[in-house]
């Protein structure tokens, strides 16, 4: 099992549920007004000043993510924009157009697809040995899937979207390998284009048999996917070659919980318990009711706490409570666990 | 011997100023969005947005001009998210698109606003001949709303077709009505519905003195839908030819069309942006394979709306639209 190099030498419990997030942050005001510098042609702020403002972003999210006890740490995603943009100007083959329109005024700057994709430049390895410098605790690395990276692009070249998939998922392989090299063990490929499309499930899983290729045992892999109907990608997802599947269901109050129950959870589960579209921090009671949940789809073993998605649309104060709050439900969760005192589902103690 | 007239179902993205300026003056949340309330500086952005629309089309040489709506924040369900007794509530997905609208929630009777008569009335000033209207089909407005007054869904889609019907009582003169029913094909209706959807696109034709195209996007139509909708009498149907070619013709070949024909050839949501002679290939292909009829006006238009691509890239979609030889065409 790839979990237990991520449990920490002074954890308190026998019982281990892997605390960790899906990786997005609110960026400090500093850092927005710095990006606002950079792209000013007027102002003497240069590539080397954006460098030194994002390093002391990601220092501090950092360290705030470890403050607050997570057992994996993201940087907040300081250095991206966006989860699409930030790659496709890293990809040779985009270009960039200009803003679409997402809902109301809020704008994307949706990138095109005008040759064929290749390697570029260096994508993650800069910030994730940056993060690991800083960091105390194991590094998560957040990294946007192909298929997401390809339905939310023009795509003016290949036959279809499935075919720039696959390109790009040779791509995300390339990157994971040299992540790899750099000593990353713990890798989150963020799906969300799947949940509106979820009969490409197939498609998806194509993608990453790619990414995984020659990639080591020991180094952990999550598919993040949020907000739609599972029933449509459940339980054929299991097939795919992941460790771990980083699911949002808090924000739909768990209504879709009965759809991982009729088959056997047969991998691990990161489940959303608290949710990132409501500015109220939920109370420690409450959040471990919502892990409990989680032990009607996977034993104790198989369960990792987490967010719904990334935490980047709330105050920092109400995401560090948020944190601070699931770090210690799950610590408590531990103790009733090592105590034999949880009789739901697969943590009963009969269940063993 | 056909007539090719360019034109576009409208809803242009926002040139980039505007964005900006509008974004800034309006605010980002689902509350700032157009209720038909706007202010003073807000007016006058659109004003200038609308202008530009105009001029743009002008300059590019379409045949027909649209106002534009950039107005429309909730893209085709825009005429009711400013009336009166309907609540625009929680922002849902437009279609299978990743773009989203604030759902309209029907609670009292239905009354017109003039809001859409409005938006022509200014774009009339700087157009003398070929203005177009662009509405919402009434299935599809029925399809992207919530009812929660009238009770059932034939009573719901008998008082949109109503409401439309009183909106386009206020037009000015046009020359041409779209009616944008891509619900049509993205959610069918069934047995029953599929007859009562042409009805009400009938009756909303009949109370337009223009001619109405019924366009249709994102696919073809379900043979049976199609079937019905030849019972509405607009003067044509319009066809999404880059999402769907051979069913489409299939249709055609099956049931006929009108004797005008709206042809959907240049793709909306991408950013390639095709050659005059690609399109007018396009047009030749639609009429070669389809040899038992003989089209009076053939309208070539973008197949969806175009608040999807890039300013940049819409532009030139204009240009290569406006551009296209009609005489290959119509020889």
């Amino acid at each position: 099992m790839t979990r237990e190099q991520f449990r920490p030498e002074n954890h308190p419990n026998d019982h281990f549920l892997l605390t960790t997030v899906v990786g997005s942050y609110k960026k400090p005001k500093w850092l927005d007004r710095a990006r606002e510098l950079l792209e000013d042609e007027d102002a003497s702020f240069d590539e080397d000043d954006w460098e030194e403002a994002a390093d002391d972003a990601a220092r501090l999210i950092t360290e705030e993510h470890e403050r607050s006890g997570l057992d994996a740490v993201v940087d907040g995603e300081m250095r991206r924009n966006e989860m699409v943009e930030y790659f496709a100007h890293l990809i040779e083959g985009y270009e960039f157009n200009g803003r679409v329109k997402v809902w109301g005024h809020n704008y994307f700057d949706k990138p095109s697809v005008v040759e064929n994709v290749e390697y570029g430049q260096e994508w993650l390895v800069d910030e994730f040995e940056f993060t690991d410098s800083v960091a105390e605790r194991p590094v998560k690395v957040p990294i946007t899937g192909p298929y997401t990276l390809a339905s939310w692009s023009f795509n003016e070249v290949y036959d279809d979207d499935e075919a720039l998939a696959y390109d790009l998922a040779d791509l995300v392989n390339e990157e994971i390998e040299r992540l790899v090299d750099a000593g990353a063990k713990y890798i989150q490929i963020d799906e969300p284009a799947l949940a509106t499309t979820p009969d490409d499930h197939a498609i998806v899983g194509n993608c990453l048999d790619r990414i995984v290729e020659n990639v080591p045992e020991d180094v952990r892999i999550g598919l993040h996917v949020c907000y739609g109907d599972y029933s449509r990608i459940y339980p054929e997802m299991l097939d795919y070659p992941v460790d771990e599947y980083d699911l949002e269901l808090c924000n739909g109050n768990y209504e879709q919980l009965d759809v991982f129950t009729e088959h056997e959870f047969t991998k691990d589960l990161a489940l959303g318990v608290v949710d990132v579209h409501v500015a109220e921090v939920e109370p420690v009671a409450e959040i471990k009711e919502n892990i409990k949940k989680g032990f009607e789809i996977v034993p104790p073993e198989q369960l990792t706490v987490s967010p719904d998605c990334g935490l980047k649309l709330l105050p920092r104060e109400v995401a560090y409570g948020k944190m601070e709050n699931m770090v210690q439900a799950a610590r408590e969760v531990e103790e009733e666990l090592d105590a034999g005192e949880i009789d739901v589902g697969l943590a009963a103690p009969t269940s063993d | 011997m056909s007539e090719v007239v360019t034109t576009t179902p409208g809803l242009y993205p926002l040139p980039d100023w505007a964005k900006d300026e509008l974004s800034d003056l309006k605010g980002h949340q689902k509350a700032d969005l157009i209720d038909g309330t706007e202010g003073e500086a807000i007016e006058d952005a659109y004003g200038r947005v609308r202008s530009e629309y105009v001029d743009r089309q002008q300059s590019a040489g379409l045949d027909r001009i649209v106002e534009g709506q950039g107005r429309w924040d909730d893209m085709i369900a825009h005429p009711l998210a400013v009336a009166d007794a309907v609540d625009t509530r929680g922002i849902v997905r437009y279609y299978d698109n990743n773009n989203f609208y604030r759902e309209p929630v029907v609670t009292g009777d239905l009354a017109a606003t003039g809001d859409v008569a409005a938006e022509l009335d200014a774009a009339s000033e700087q157009v003398d001949a070929g203005l177009q209207a662009v509405l919402p089909g009434p299935y599809s407005l029925a399809d992207l709303a919530t009812d929660e007054h009238y009770g059932d869904d034939a009573a719901f889609l008998d008082a949109i077709s109503e409401f439309l019907i009183e909106e386009i009582a206020e037009f000015p003169d046009v020359e041409t009505l779209f009616l944008l029913e891509p619900s049509l094909v993205e959610n069918p209706p069934g047995d029953g519905a599929d007859e009562r959807a042409s009805e009400a696109i009938d009756a909303v034709a009949a109370a337009a003195d223009a001619d109405v195209v019924a366009h249709t996007y994102w696919g073809a139509l379900d043979e049976k839908v199609y079937a019905h909708l030849m019972d509405a009498d607009v003067d044509a149907i319009g066809f999404d030819f880059v999402a769907d070619h051979e069913d489409n013709v299939y249709n055609i070949s099956e049931y006929g069309t009108k004797d005008d024909i709206a042809l959907g050839i240049v793709d909306g949501q991408n950013t390639l942006v095709e050659e005059p002679e690609t399109i007018a290939e396009r047009i030749e292909w639609v009429d070669d394979n389809t040899p038992s009829t003989d089209f009076e006006t053939i309208y070539a238009t973008i197949n969806t709306e175009t608040f999807y691509l890039p300013v940049n890239k819409y532009e030139a979609k204009l240009d290569a639209l406006a551009a296209v030889n009609k005489e290959v065409i119509s020889a």
